[in-house]
């Protein structure tokens, strides 16, 4: 009799879904903000999003090739490092700069830890941070939401004008949500970045725990320090880090329990740094903390085995 | 010791604390004072020959008092020793380059607890002749001194634009050309090019067949030859 048992180890039952449909379905998400920063910052947001993307790309290919690992940049990841990595960047950045930030976020913070799923933070957070601490004065020099050009006048960003209480006007609560004030090329949009998150909220790409604990945190902290919660809100980069950076699937705890005091974490950190920190912004900050204490989280939240008694101290006491 | 067997050439002991035994980059020690100080050339320089001083007479004392110091209270002996010549160098840096002094701040006293200068203490000059052990601390201290040298030199080239060769003397390199990387003289930015470097000097190294790659234990450890118990199949790191 000819043998039709098959052994294998688990999971057998497969979804057809992989690396790299996962990760169109999250290029497609971030295009409302990529056509939105095209539209609010001009022909310069698109060049500075395409460096970021093709130096990504390219040091993705080269770095597995020197390496001499199998190439991967067809699983998109390094586009979509790319984007979020241009989402970061003020729009007056210099383009080396920002290729800078490109070869720092591939190679650095994930190839050298072994690629994808491998990296302990956020590469384009890492790069972020790596630029902000390297040229401090070209990242936070924010231009003026619909000037196009080398000569755009520059300005505060929103939570710039709260940290310094200046003269400077608050945007309405309108123009902060359709990203008509200075900012991050990709912070701004508020509707955009909703639009896409909702895309990967119902896609299932993304758990609603960790982006629901992070702005619940930041709304509950805004109401006990009495700041305004809708500027906490829609101004910086709470809204694109919650939806995209704070949802890495690698660099975020993987059950839900650990989500919820990741999301949590991150508000925390975000608005300690933003009401008592010397930085007007602590997004990209609160995140990577929170990346680097993630094994942590996983291993204190660890789900209880199927069948297993709730906890040994009873066994001991029965 | 005496009992050694096998005689150690004078030329080796020397030459090898320069890249196969070279205490930063082979043998991680003196960590602390090289991501600190290497923010400026002139620093790393500084830095460097006054451990270097202090390395020579250091071993040559301790290795004249080897056989009279109880081994008990060894460690506190040479702490003891070592501070004497701190102090001694300190003092000339402070009356002749007051500048160094000023630059290196507190990394200057705290050569007394610098882990190479204790490291070959412990691990050549209690079982080696004096002038072996003055080798072996001129030659570690060269390597030190290059280490750091090459590495603030990177460091302060990326990350200020600039190379500190006196005090005096800053040769912009880079600096009107475009804007710095500031993280490179900052605390992650040390430890990116301190990393890098072992990497490189590792990738050397094997590359010249000096250390062979596929042997474990105490063979392809570059302390063996200065080790008590190499050879014994027992290693205190394991």
């Amino acid at each position: 009799m000819k043998e039709n048992l098959l052994v294998s180890s688990s999971p057998h039952l497969r979804g057809g879904r992989k690396t790299n449909m996962i990760m169109l379905d999250v290029i497609i998400a971030l295009m409302p903000a990529v056509i939105a920063s095209c539209i609010i910052f001009g022909w310069r947001a698109a060049i500075i999003l395409g460096i970021t993307t093709g130096v990504c790309v390219v040091s993705e290919w080269l770095s597995r090739l020197i390496m001499k690992r199998d190439n991967t940049i067809w699983d998109l990841s390094a586009v979509v490092t790319g984007i979020l990595l241009a989402f970061n960047l003020p729009v007056s950045i210099h383009p080396v700069m920002a290729g800078i930030g490109g070869v720092v976020a591939i190679v650095v913070a994930k190839q050298m830890f072994g690629g994808l799923g491998q990296n302990f933070v956020n590469p384009a957070l890492t790069a972020r941070i790596v630029l902000m601490v390297s040229f401090p004065s070209q990242m936070s020099t924010w231009t003026k939401p619909f000037e196009y050009g080398y000569d755009a006048m520059t300005t505060a960003s929103p939570l710039g004008i709260l940290a310094e209480s200046g003269d400077t006007p608050m945007p309405s609560y309108l123009d902060l949500f359709l990203g008509n004030h200075a900012g991050s090329l990709g912070e701004t949009c508020a509707l955009a970045i909703i639009l896409g998150g909702a895309y990967l909220l119902v896609r299932r790409v993304i758990s609603p725990i960790i982006p629901g604990c992070f702005l619940a945190t930041v709304v509950i902290f805004s109401l006990i320090f009495q700041r305004d919660i809708l500027v906490d809100l829609l101004s910086g980069g709470v809204l694109l880090g919650a939806f995209f950076m704070a949802t890495d699937y690698a660099t975020s705890p993987i059950n839900w329990r650990g989500k919820i005091v990741f999301g949590i974490g991150c508000g925390i950190i975000t608005m300690l740094i933003r009401i008592f920190g010397a930085m007007p912004e602590g997004v990209s900050f609160s995140i990577i903390l929170m990346n680097i204490v993630t094994p942590h989280i996983e291993r204190l939240t660890r789900p209880r085995a199927f069948g297993k008694a709730r906890k040994e101290r009873k066994n001991n006491e029965a | 010791m005496a009992k050694d067997p096998k005689q150690k050439s004078y030329l080796r002991e020397f030459h090898k604390g320069i890249i196969v035994e070279n205490p930063v980059f082979r043998l991680m020690l003196g960590t602390c004072p090289t991501l600190a100080v290497t923010t400026a050339a002139f620093n790393g320089l500084g830095m460097g020959a006054a451990a270097t001083l202090v390395l020579i007479g250091s071993n040559v004392v301790i290795s004249l008092l080897r056989n009279v110091i109880p081994d008990k209270v060894r460690i506190a002996a040479y702490i003891t020793i070592i501070a004497g010549f701190v102090s001694i160098i300190q003092l000339f840096v402070k009356a002749y380059v007051p500048d160094i002094d000023k630059s290196l701040g507190i990394f200057l006293p705290l050569i007394v607890v610098n882990c190479v200068i204790l490291g070959r203490a412990e691990m050549y000059a209690s079982k080696n002749s004096v002038g072996l052990s003055a080798l072996d601390g001129l030659g570690m201290g060269i390597g030190f001194t290059l280490a750091l040298v090459v590495m603030a030199s990177i460091r302060e080239i990326i990350g200020a634009g600039t190379l500190t060769l006196l005090p005096n003397l800053v040769i912009p390199v880079t600096i009107n050309l475009w804007s710095p990387m500031i993280i490179f003289i900052l605390p992650p930015g040390g430890f990116f090019v301190y990393g890098m470097l072992v990497a490189i000097v590792n990738k050397i190294t094997v590359k010249k067949g000096k250390v062979p790659k596929s042997e474990l234990g105490c063979g392809g450890c570059p302390m063996a030859s200065s080790c008590s118990r190499a050879n014994q199949g027992e290693c205190g790191n394991e």
